[in-house]
């Protein structure tokens, strides 16, 4: 275990630094560079000017060497400053997360709430009328354009009915928890209804395949109730591939959540994400895309580990890392 | 074959979803008869006609700058189906010759190969396609006109997310390979001495042909809908050039004054999506062998 766990380890470092590489490349090649912003600001500046604060911030350095220097920083814990927010890019960050977490956390816990008893109800009678019209639902979710579920639900409870604000969060002073609760339910449902439809559909047919087996005739044979067959039987078993694809999923969520946020201007890692990317806020924009990355891996990490302890059948030698 | 025709037939849903997406595309096909006959340029910006409801002479209405709104909606779906064909073939192309490869030749190969997938795999999608969709290509030494040009954008979005949606297809055809390779013609075409790229292309990718065709249908919709993101951000398909998801980009500031605006793109993007993924698992039922109902 701890062999198998090392190497999963080491894999995620080189994939943080590559990911790290590549995106400190892409950045550079965005759109406007720091120093042509300098000047556009200041029109006393001369060419002279320019190439001093090339020299200064170390543009004028090849990218190999510009990122070693950053990479230098970054591991000392200094990820630079943010130009969006005029602090350092980490204390930028953190709020985001926290808002982001709120926002995936619930929706997440909404979602799996909903899926997986569903589909362990519709795997009792594969094909049947109750499984044809959820299948048909759990296609939708999946189909579903993002940004086009929130206009519609933004439409009907918003603009329509006026029940619940569009977006955004609660600036008034004191606001209420009813008032937090509202500003969070169609971002909630948003996500949610999106993630319903994969952990419906997965968990169904992990139910399917373990009603068919065996163990599961025996404990009928015995006269075990069906619930009982159901729920001791066939559920535990059923859930060993479910838990790996929720932990797989949950990483991804983090960034995932990015058109939803965008859509109801909800300050989490997705919103950004974007906002830095398209406001030149190259030292945030970094920062950012690298904690989403290392969830992502953390998140397959986490997978890996819940799938050798669950299934006692997995020897950890046996696992490619 | 004619077995999977015709276990592929009994599903309802399935089939609707293939009639479905062949009359989607042969409008968005003949996309230039329809603007020929009703005589309008799907560009053409009328200020004086902005917002008008549905009449005799723009079916679905004009959208905010009193462009025909059916018209585009056409045009959009040429655009869109395209990207969504062109980039799931790309991938499928990518990935099948990347889990061939790393499938066949096995060892060392195979581990770098399947690191290098695990890898991108991890990578957060969006927002790394957000970076490379808002990439400065004149930096790259492409020119000013042509990295402005609307059917640059086509191109681009097509190239990014064939670069990163390589990896399913890469993983399943490994898979497939590896259970191929094992198998007696196999060896007897290796030991008649026919060369690699051969035994690859002729004798294991007929037989690892099912899950390239199953996971290909499965991200065309996939693609469209990351097109459609992309899009409706104003990084994918430039104005002009309609796509469904770029039709999109104001719908939210017009929600009051033209909430219809904002739901025939979408309801066209979710039915081609939704009739995309049913009919790919529809095809992975039919092309196993063990799914007999």
């Amino acid at each position: 275990m701890t062999r198998f766990l090392g190497q999963r380890l080491l894999q995620s470092i080189v994939v943080l630094l590559a990911m790290s590489f590549v995106v400190y490349a892409l950045i550079g090649l965005m759109p406007g560079d720091p120093i042509d912003m300098m000047i556009k600001s200041d029109p006393r500046m001369t060419a002279a000017d320019a190439q001093r604060l090339k020299a200064l911030y170390g543009l004028d350095q090849p990218l190999v060497g510009r990122y070693w220097a950053w990479l230098q920083a970054a591991l000392a814990g200094n990820f630079g400053y943010s130009r969006l927010f005029a602090r350092p890019a980490l204390d930028a960050l953190w709020p985001a997360v926290q808002s982001t977490v709120i926002l995936v956390g619930t929706s997440f816990v909404l979602a799996l709430a909903v899926a997986l008893p569903a589909g362990v109800w519709v795997a009792r009678r594969p094909g049947g009328r109750a499984d044809r019209w959820v299948n048909l639902f759990c296609f939708a979710g999946i189909s579903v354009p993002p940004f086009w579920l929130a206009i519609l639900l933004i439409m009907l409870f918003a603009v329509k009915l006026g029940l619940l604000p569009a977006g955004g969060v609660p600036t008034r002073a004191g606001a209420g928890i009813g008032d937090h609760i509202a500003h969070l339910a169609l971002p909630v449902l948003t996500l949610a209804l999106l993630q319903i439809g994969g952990y419906l559909r997965f968990m169904r047919a992990a139910m399917i395949e373990a009603l068919r087996q065996d163990y599961v005739r025996t404990a009928e044979a015995k006269g075990l109730s069906p619930m009982r067959v159901l729920l001791s039987h066939a559920l535990p078993n059923a859930l060993i591939p479910v838990v790996t694809v929720v932990a797989l999923g949950f990483g991804g969520l983090f960034s995932g959540a990015l058109i939803t946020e965008n859509m109801f201007a909800w300050p989490g890692m997705g919103k950004l994400i974007f906002d830095s990317i398209m406001g030149n806020d190259f030292n945030l924009a970094l920062v950012a895309l690298l904690f989403a990355t290392l969830l992502t891996l953390l998140g397959n990490l986490l997978a890996d580990i819940a799938y050798a302890l669950l299934d006692p059948r997995i020897v950890y030698a046996e696992l490619k890392p | 074959m004619t077995e999977v025709w015709r276990r592929l037939r009994k599903r309802g849903a399935a089939m609707a979803s293939a009639l479905i997406l062949a009359a989607l595309a042969s409008v968005a096909l003949l996309s230039p008869v329809f603007a020929a006959l009703l005589g309008i340029d799907p560009n053409a910006v009328d200020l004086l006609q902005r917002l008008s409801p549905p009449s005799a002479g723009h079916l679905f209405g004009t959208d905010d700058i009193g462009r025909d709104v059916l018209l585009r909606l056409i045009q959009g779906g040429q655009v869109s189906l395209f990207v969504g064909l062109a980039a799931a073939l790309a991938s499928a192309v990518i990935g099948t010759l990347v889990g061939l490869i790393a499938g066949y030749r096995g060892g060392r190969f195979d581990d770098a190969l399947m690191r290098l997938t695990d890898g991108v795999i991890a990578l957060p999608l969006l927002p790394l396609l957000i970076v490379l969709a808002a990439i400065d290509l004149t930096k790259l030494g492409v020119s000013p006109e042509l990295a402005t040009a609307p059917a640059m954008s086509l191109y681009r979005i097509v190239a990014i997310i064939a670069l990163i949606g390589w990896t399913t297809v890469a993983r399943l055809v490994r898979g497939a390979t590896l259970s191929v390779r094992t198998q007696d013609f196999v060896e007897a075409a290796i030991s008649q001495g026919t060369p690699p790229w051969r035994i690859m292309l002729v004798h294991i990718l007929p037989n690892v042909a099912s899950p390239i065709v199953v996971a290909t249908t499965l991200s065309v919709g996939n693609v469209i809908l990351l097109e459609s993101v992309l899009s409706f951000l104003g990084l994918g398909i430039q104005p002009p050039w309609p796509s469904w998801g770029n039709m999109l980009t104001n719908a939210q500031e017009l929600i009051t004054a033209a909430p219809l605006l904002a739901v025939w793109p979408g309801l066209l993007i979710f039915t081609t999506v939704i009739a995309c993924n049913i009919l790919g698992d529809g095809l992975q039922d039919a092309l196993d062998p063990k799914a007999e109902n």
